[in-house]
């Protein structure tokens, strides 16, 4: 081993410059649309062997009681600030309606208590955010299947798209408007409902009041809370930027079952 | 491999190359390099966007067993890391980083990120990327290793070398910087054996298992790893501690790699050529196979 103090100063200088230039590449690399988009490709293939692998029905772990968290953190908007939203909250969401239109036969106007009156699912389930933690909950809600196809979808329908009253970012062009998006797979799912009920208490404002999605087998930024219209498409690079989701627009996978 | 051999005794008497690694070792082993590099960096994105670690199924955000937050200490910001419930004041490297006057609340630092700026969405996609080259590519070795029995011949133990004393005896001389010479360097020695084995059988794989148990897609396909593991935030408390163990094994197979002959055992990996001395030296030189 060289003790010489030169050449351990030359070593660490060529370290540095070589973990500098390794920064750089992967920064360069990542902004580059080419090789993000040879990053992104692993996403088709997670999802199709995702759903190769998993049965259409298969179940997310229920939970019980005893396994619900006291701090359920809640993420993104927790009290909107849109001046329509802020209006159904003085109310009581009383005059507040979903909308479910798009590509139905029949388009459906919807209050509180006529999805009360829907098939309803309860169920103990773990919310997994994308930054990594996990927070469990009791959601009770109107199981989305039967109501889609209360609303009959045409054939053409691919996509569910949920237009949220939260604007999660300010912009100009309305694109900080919060939406998500799922394929048909998801939405016949028997997990997949619009929960009205938290921990059997109605919604609080912010987890999503009065109405969120839970689709149990994908991350918390799927789950769109403050629900107010049911779209269904074809497809939907016509909202938004075009990527399915106010997140997806962010680079986000919109496969977010990984 | 004897033409090459007869070349090299002419050239320096005491010195023969021998065949030592297949291509299918060379080629997996550095895009294993490649890809393991590319998942620790992004999996430090990742934890950097919740830098804490929870036992169980759920969050209890009050008592993580590791966490690295930003705190405040007589108005200057600090990075402050919590192990078990033991609080390391760790600015600049847990916690809190950053070029002087442009520090940042954030778990790992810059340099050990990637990207190098905060950013979990692309963070997660050069994760998933390299999850997927790594798996590929452990297949393919797995595979080739079993059809060429490098697993068999040259990683499984004999029982000779599973005796207590000699398992003893190889640990003392490793202590020693002493590695094994001529005929006894043409194979791995039991300590090379043991702790290959237990990353490629035992840590890699477990890599990838407690990964897949984070999915809450991959959970309603396979809900028997959550029991297995203990819940996803244990699985991602593993998935953390593996990850370290195998920053761990790098450290030591790199010293070890330095201690017993750098640019030969890297040629090895390159070339598959490695030196060997035939003669025993009798003086107590322990360095062997050094091309220099």
């Amino acid at each position: 081993m060289s003790a010489d103090p030169s050449r351990r100063r030359w070593l660490q200088a060529a370290g540095a410059s070589l973990a500098g230039l390794w920064l750089a590449a992967c920064n360069k690399l990542t902004e580059n649309p080419t090789s993000a988009g040879v990053l992104k490709s692993a996403e088709g293939l997670t999802r199709r062997v995702q759903r190769l692998v998993t049965n259409r029905t298969a179940l997310a772990r229920e939970f019980t009681p005893a396994d619900i968290s006291p701090d359920f953190r809640p993420n993104g908007s927790t009290n909107p600030q849109d001046p329509a939203y802020q209006a159904h909250v003085q109310s009581g969401f009383a005059d507040w309606r979903l909308v479910v239109d798009g590509l139905v036969e029949r388009p459906l106007t919807l209050s509180l208590a006529d999805l009360r009156r829907l098939p309803t699912r309860s169920q103990i389930t773990r919310h997994d955010c994308v930054e990594g933690w996990s927070s469990i909950a009791k959601w009770t809600g109107a199981s989305l299947g039967p109501l889609l196809d209360m609303a009959g979808l045409k054939p053409n329908a691919r996509y569910i798209v949920l237009h949220c009253a939260d604007s999660l970012e300010e912009t100009l062009d309305g694109t900080g408007q919060y939406y998500e998006s799922i394929d048909l797979i998801d939405a016949f799912h028997p997990q997949t409902i619009l929960a009205y009920a938290m921990n059997d208490r109605p919604l609080p404002v912010p987890h999503g009041a009065p109405l969120r999605l839970r689709v149990e087998r994908q991350l918390g930024y799927k789950h769109a809370k403050y629900v107010m219209r049911l779209e269904a498409v074809a497809d939907f690079a016509h909202i938004g930027r075009g990527k399915g989701g106010f997140w997806e627009d962010r680079g986000y996978e919109w496969y977010a079952g990984i | 491999m004897t033409a090459a051999a007869t070349a090299a005794a002419r050239e320096r008497p005491r010195k023969v190359l021998v065949h030592r690694h297949a291509a299918a070792t060379r080629l997996t082993h550095w895009v294993n390099v490649l890809a393991l590099a590319f998942l620790l960096m992004s999996g430090l994105q990742i934890f950097n966007a919740h830098p804490a670690l929870y036992w169980g199924a759920k969050s209890v955000f009050a008592h993580p067993w590791l966490a690295m937050d930003a705190a405040d200490k007589a108005g200057q910001p600090i990075g402050v890391t919590t192990l078990a419930g033991h609080r390391f004041e760790t600015t600049g490297l847990f916690g809190w980083s950053g070029k002087p006057g442009m520090g940042e609340p954030r778990g790992f630092p810059a340099w050990a990120t990637v990207p190098s700026y905060r950013d979990l969405a692309d963070g997660r996609r050069w994760h998933f990327f390299f999850a997927w080259l790594f798996v590929l590519n452990g297949l393919a070795y797995l595979i080739l290793s079993l059809i060429n029995r490098h697993l068999q011949r040259d990683l499984w133990p004999k029982r000779w070398q599973l005796r207590p004393a000699h398992v003893w005896h190889e640990i003392v001389t490793h202590a020693q910087l002493k590695f094994p010479k001529g005929e006894a360097a043409r194979t791995y020695n039991i300590l090379q054996k043991l702790s290959y084995l237990a990353v490629i059988l035992v840590l890699l794989p477990l890599m990838l298992a407690t990964g897949l148990t984070m999915s809450p897609g991959f959970n309603a396909a396979a809900p028997w790893l959550l029991d297995l593991f203990g819940g996803r935030q244990s699985a991602r408390s593993i998935h953390f501690i593996s990850a370290a163990l195998i920053v761990l094994f790098v450290v030591v197979h790199l010293i070890m790699v330095v201690a017993s002959g750098t640019w030969n055992n890297i040629r090895s990996m390159i070339t598959g050529r490695y030196a060997i001395e035939v003669d025993d030296v009798a003086r107590g030189d322990a360095r062997q196979g050094d091309a220099r």
